[in-house]
């Protein structure tokens, strides 16, 4: 796309000054340069994500169970939100790219229009993972470790017998009021008879929710369902100890708290850049509505938030597989 | 406004413009790279869903497919969105060396010295 036409001169001609020896600004190269130390800083969280996990002695959560809910539907969904999210990155680098193109063309109307779509999609990502952060952070219907060993026959029919410390998910209108009664909320009781476990919250409006089902192996390698009797085995061998959604000291999706903490602080990071380049880019859209580039005859800011914008797509890209994928 | 610190010939980035039919072109290629990030994500998405982890046999292989569309993608990305490949062949070697050569170290030192230290760890307890 530039320069062209220096590409055969001799290397004396070309670095003896007088001219750019790469073709390019130095505004743009900086940046360029910039970028590749982001990348390096990415790449080395993802690379510690990778050794922890590989080093980890507890089972490591599936990306497709743990992120398989969407905004106001029940059941399950997996990995629909974050390809959402992902989907919405790539077109809003797809418009990034469409204004960077117009400005070429010195088409400032074009400019405007393709920069506002850059920010309404950055704008909706930020959104999408101020939502996914929350429903991580709040979880599911939250988890209990056993207290002493349990053998049990799962609803398939498959015999367990779960060591102490293992994990039970409960379901989430059962887990909502045993969150309650653990933070020892006195209007929260629990009736436990002949094979029946209920909480009632008494209150303005009465909640009640009987023990149905309880799963285990959630987030490992296979998700197994207990219910009846297997599941009030499984209630009565519980230790105090809750857990719902995850903080920065414990967390409902694994044993050990470095899978939430490297979700936490990459997420965090990324969507950091994703904020950041946001403003930049509300910066650059009311200087080009402004005329400032018109007036210089050339959109090249355009083109370096534009390598910023597109590097967060990439990162994201990468972010993708390695933590929700594989 | 004015820039005295940039020499006027035409070298500079800042005078890369083109014409209608040109942007015409460019922009059908926009066009089709967008579907084939969209179409890898999807494939990427379905397999994430269809291949359960408990298969080991094929799992590997369904890793390293993830890593290579990854990389197929991100390659699509540095190239066309960003320019690079049709930057100057001195810049784009500029920015990918010294990348390469620093990731690539790095994760040969993680994986290496990084569990050196755990079947140490093993051997000796």
């Amino acid at each position: 796309m530039s320069g062209h036409s220096n590409d055969n001169v001799s290397s004396e001609e070309l670095w003896g000054g007088g001219q750019s020896p790469y073709g390019i600004s130095y505004g743009k190269m900086y940046m360029w340069f910039f970028l590749v130390s982001d990348a390096l800083t990415f790449g080395g969280l993802l690379t510690a994500y990778g050794f922890s996990r590989a080093a980890s002695e507890d089972p490591w959560p599936i990306g497709e169970q743990v992120f398989r809910a969407l905004p106001g539907l029940e059941g399950h969904y997996p990995l629909i939100y974050v390809a959402l999210m992902t989907f919405i990155l790539i077109v809003s680098s797809v418009t990034m790219v469409l204004a960077v193109e117009a400005g070429h063309r010195n088409d400032k109307r074009s400019v405007v229009r393709w920069m506002a779509a850059t920010i309404i999609g950055g704008l909706f990502f930020l959104g999408s993972q101020a939502w996914e952060w929350s429903h991580f952070i709040h979880g599911g219907g939250g988890s209990f470790l056993l207290a002493k060993e349990v053998t049990i026959t799962a609803d398939n029919g498959s015999e367990y017998t779960l060591p102490v410390g293992e994990a039970i998910y409960m379901d989430h209108h059962f887990g909502e009021l045993a969150e309650g009664y653990s933070n020892g909320d006195e209007s929260v009781e629990l009736h436990s008879d002949h094979g029946h476990v209920k909480l009632i919250q008494y209150g303005e409006h009465t909640h009640e929710a009987e023990l149905h089902s309880l799963t285990i192996h959630k987030y490992i390698t296979d998700e197994q369902e207990v219910s009846g009797e297997f599941a009030h085995k499984l209630w009565d061998a519980r230790s105090t100890s809750f857990t719902f959604g995850a903080n920065m000291h414990e967390n409902e999706y694994a044993l050990q708290q470095s899978y939430a903490n490297f979700f936490f602080f990459i997420t965090g990071f990324h969507g950091f850049h994703v904020f950041s380049g946001v403003v930049i880019n509300i910066i650059i859209f009311i200087m080009a509505y402004r005329g400032v580039f018109e007036k210089r005859k050339h959109y090249e800011m355009v083109e370096k938030v534009g390598l910023y914008w597109h590097f967060i797509d990439l990162v994201w890209v990468f972010v993708f597989t390695f933590f929700y994928l594989i | 406004m004015e820039r005295d610190d940039l020499i006027v010939n035409d070298s500079y980035s800042l005078n890369a413009h083109h014409s209608e039919e040109e942007g015409v072109k460019i922009r059908k290629k926009i066009l089709f790279v967008t579907v084939l990030l969209t179409a890898i994500t999807a494939v990427e998405v379905a397999m994430g869903i269809i291949f359960k982890r408990a298969e080991t046999f094929s799992w590997e292989v369904i890793k390293w497919t993830f890593v290579a569309l990854t990389l197929v993608k991100a390659g699509y990305i540095v190239l066309s969105f960003m320019h690079l490949g049709e930057e100057r062949s001195n810049l784009k070697k500029t920015i990918l060396t010294p990348y390469l050569l620093f990731i690539v170290y790095l994760v040969y030192v993680v994986v290496t010295e990084g569990f050196g230290h755990l079947f140490n760890h093993n051997n000796f307890h």
